[in-house]
């Protein structure tokens, strides 16, 4: 992956740069020493790695201004970050770059269970969202894999989605209003707790643009009453294709879970191996999760149920307890970890209209001995979104390359189908190469309109989304303006 | 104009050089300065898949055309846009392309979202005659900005819509209604609150003169399976056994009624202007108060507020500063848009500039 040459006008002023961000934020909020700056060095994609000119964390919206505002005059390109649990690459920085961290933003501003939202500081968590309101019945919905860790910044940043998303939606479906610090230092408000924009939707635009049109620094978010319970059921198929249809076959019924989560062979083998979660050994496997009331859960399961054994299942597995669902979720959960155990993996994250679903499992399959690379599969099945979890060995030589190569085969295959690169992870760097596949120049160029408008200069996170050959001529201007 | 490809459509804006009235059905009441241009020459679904919940139209098919093909599959729009008609006087066919221009979203935007929310994919045609697209036909989408999202809204200002890829949803098997009288709009919106946020998943929730003779009636809607539905009718009506509620569990009644509140029909054939004001749901009382309005109905919880004001009343000098915003619906003695702070102006300029650089597209009326 290539990464633009630094700036070396902005290498050399480095003392100055520092000197000038110690001035508006206190000490211990600006580090600009060699070893320290090295633990930013990379997200969750840490095949890439490069340590940033200096790292600011900045504690308030103010405080943010004004960094952006130094860096801004100065003409230092900023990458903000999150929690740096990126698997695209969206905070990886580079060494002209000054990496701004949004951790010491963690507080909760208002919780207002009347008009149902929560207004946070976006260095907070996402599972700590849920966490400041759930004693009182309520959640926030969207839930990245990555929760526990990620934050509400990056989940913005990448409009994140989550397992639960085909009933909630994802990011911009449960985000109200965001404060908005732009590139040159202008604070603005956008939406708040009323729903819709009275204008252009620019709370749409800013999610899901990956830290490239402003910092978000608050947000007002949208939270939910927790359904009285939840129960999954477990169904194992003898192939693929009958577990799409089963799956069609569910949709189509108008029973709308909030979660249908489906494993290939591989993926059961191996979080079977490591979670021991008492897993059919079968071709496919889904969790379908619905929620409601007892008798309401009891409503819906039965008709699920009914659909199944019209597939033949090889196996069905209805949890009678909160042990049992979580046992049947347990796996699941562990898929990540147990892949980690076997080898180095890379997670793709492609989605694909629902009714490809067995195409698309196939030609994985075939690809994968092609390259002669293992590759297993774990995704929302309800919305199409896959990933493809290609295992490899980092000690390798040519290992990475060879997996990268087959990654962008699986998703150009998505692509080809009808789909789209990627589903919720963002295109950060890892896809940024790809979006000619998906994107003709005027389409691109649209986006890159748009960011324009927000940031001339193209200062923030500049070296992302879009490839590097399309967005040159604006980079290059930005620095011959200096 | 009437073009009946993209192609043809591209051309006749690559060669305009004055104002471009951009007319779907032409029931919204957008009438401006220029040649009009109806995209009703751009018709018909493209493809419609109800396993993967997923409809592409061309922008120009009939929203009738859509209601009925989803009907046929047991499935809908699940953000249930209002028609116009009624309130604006107006007769003609509304469009899918129309709807998602004007961002139209009815009742059950305070449970499932707006129409924008549903929206998968866009193609359009930009204001030097460039086709676009963005999105896709698939539910989870984050490759590159999301310009669905400000196309959708955006009054035909920054493109002419050719397509639109839209998520569906199952249609559910019943639907009741739970029905008190006697409320105050103080006590309504109390109400409403307690209601939305109680797990019985309330799919409406609104309050004013909807009883038979005008009175006003606070409204709370359930949907889903029989069971369900029975159960959670009981429930919301158990939160409030204090007052005069009953339960209407007939589906086209419930329907009916759900109807008029989606189409503002306490206001049709009554002189005077309509707005909208979206707003935090609690203050919702205290800003209609503001308002002075002749009428005045509430959806949302609260978070809209209809109201009918004799005409070329300043309904915002009126509201002050409060977090939302109030659209002129009806009438036209104010602009139709919340002025907006400086900075947020200067980006929708910006961006206006960018699309749409000769100003040709709907001109004057936003960005």
């Amino acid at each position: 992956m290539q990464m633009p040459q630094p700036d070396a006008s902005v290498l050399s002023r480095k003392a100055q740069i520092v000197d000038r961000l110690r001035s508006v934020l206190p000490r211990d909020a600006v580090i600009s020493d060699e070893m320290e700056t090295r633990a930013y060095e990379c997200d969750a994609l840490t095949a890439y790695k490069c340590a940033p000119l200096a790292v600011v964390l900045p504690a308030s919206t103010e405080e943010v201004s004004a960094v952006l505002k130094v860096c801004h005059q100065m003409g230092v390109p900023v990458v903000p970050r999150g929690s740096g649990t990126s698997l695209a690459g969206g905070a990886l920085p580079t060494a002209d770059c000054v990496l701004l961290g949004v951790a010491r933003m963690n507080d909760v501003i208002e919780t207002d269970y009347d008009n149902r939202f929560i207004r946070v500081q976006t260095g907070r968590t996402n599972l700590s969202v849920t966490g400041a309101v759930e004693e009182d019945g309520f959640f926030y919905a969207p839930d990245p894999s990555s929760q526990l860790a990620c934050a509400i910044a990056g989940n913005i940043a990448m409009n994140s989605g989550g397992a639960h998303c085909l009933k909630y939606g994802v990011t911009t479906n449960n985000l109200l209003g965001v404060t908005m610090v732009q590139m040159d230092g202008t604070v603005m408000e956008i939406g708040g707790a009323h729903l819709d924009a009275g204008g252009y939707d620019l709370l749409g635009l800013i999610c899901g643009s990956e830290g490239q049109l402003g910092v978000v620094t608050e947000a007002t978010l949208r939270i939910l009453p927790k359904p009285e319970g939840a129960r999954p059921v477990l169904m194992g198929f003898d192939s693929n294709e009958v577990a799409g249809a089963c799956v069609a076959d569910i949709i189509k019924a108008g029973v709308l879970p909030v979660a249908i989560e489906f494993m290939d062979r591989p993926c059961i083998e191996a979080t079977e191996a490591f979670a021991k979660a008492g897993y059919p050994m079968c071709e496919a496997l889904l969790i379908v999760e619905v929620e409601g009331s007892p008798a309401e859960i009891d409503e819906q399961l039965a008709l699920i149920l009914e659909i199944a054994r019209r597939h033949n299942p090889v196996e069905l597995r209805e949890a009678k307890d909160a042990d049992e669902a979580g046992r049947i979720w347990l796996g699941r959960k562990s898929a990540f970890g147990a892949m980690g155990q076997i080898n180095d993996y890379m997670c793709l994250d492609g989605t694909i209209p629902v009714s490809e679903l067995p195409y698309v499992l196939r030609r994985i399959g075939e690809m994968s001995e092609e390259y002669g690379l293992d590759v297993a599969n774990v995704f929302h099945a309800g919305d199409g979104n896959m990933h493809p979890l290609i295992l490899f060995d980092a000690n390798k030589e040519g290992d990475l390359e060879l997996c990268e190569a087959l990654g962008a085969d699986i998703l150009r295959l998505c692509v080809e189908v009808g789909g789209c690169l990627t589903g919720e992870h963002g295109v950060g760097i890892e896809k940024r190469d790809l979006m000619v596949d998906q994107f003709a120049p005027a389409d691109l160029e649209a986006q890159m309109a748009v960011k324009d408008v927000f940031d001339p200069a193209w200062l923030l996170n500049p070296a992302k989304v879009f490839p590097l050959a399309a967005s040159e001529s604006r980079r290059s201007v930005a620095l011959a303006a200096e | 104009m009437r073009p009946e490809t993209e192609a043809e459509l591209a051309e006749m804006i690559a060669s305009a050089s004055g104002p471009i009235c951009v007319r779907g059905g032409g029931t919204r009441g957008v009438n401006l300065n220029g040649d009009v241009l109806e995209t009703g020459g751009l018709s018909g679904i493209t493809l419609y898949e109800p396993g993967s919940l997923t409809l592409v139209a061309q922008a120009g098919t009939a929203l009738a055309e859509i209601e009925a093909a989803l009907d046929a599959e047991g499935q809908r729009l699940a953000f249930e846009p209002m028609d116009h008609r009624g309130l604006m006087g107006t007769s003609g066919e509304p469009t899918i392309g129309g709807v998602v221009a004007a961002n139209v979203s009815g009742p059950r935007r305070v449970s499932v979202g707006a129409c924008r929310d549903f929206m998968l994919g866009v193609r359009y045609v930009d204001g030097t005659g460039s086709v676009v697209k963005n999105g896709g036909r698939v539910m989870k989408n984050v490759t590159g900005y999301d310009l669905v999202k400000l196309m959708s809204g955006s009054w035909g200002t920054l493109g002419v819509l050719t397509e639109v890829s839209l998520k569906v949803l199952p249609k559910p098997e019943t639907a009741a209604c739970i029905l008190i009288t006697g409320l105050s709009d103080a006590e309504a919106v109390r109400v409403m609150a307690k209601a939305l946020g109680s797990p019985f998943e309330v799919s409406g929730a609104a309050h004013g003169p909807l009883g038979p003779d005008g009175q006003p009636v606070t409204m709370l809607r359930v949907e889903g399976f029989a069971g369900s539905v029975a159960y959670r009718a009981e429930r919301v009506a158990g939160l409030f056994g204090d007052m005069d509620v009953r339960i209407e569990s007939d589906p086209e009644a419930v329907a009916g009624v759900w109807a008029r509140v989606r189409d503002g029909a306490p206001f049709h054939g009554v002189a005077g202007d309509v707005w909208r004001v979206s707003c935090t749901p609690t203050l919702s009382a205290g800003l209609a108060a503001k308002i002075q309005a002749d009428g005045v109905l509430y959806d949302w919880g609260g978070g809209l507020i209809w109201a009918r004001v004799r005409e070329g009343t300043d309904v915002r000098a009126r509201l002050g500063t409060f977090d939302g915003h109030a659209t002129l619906v009806r009438g036209n003695g104010q602009p139709k848009f919340q002025p907006e702070p400086p900075e947020i102006a200067a980006l929708s300029r910006g961006l206006r500039q960018k699309f749409d650089p000769k100003g040709i597209l709907n001109a004057g009326l936003m960005g």
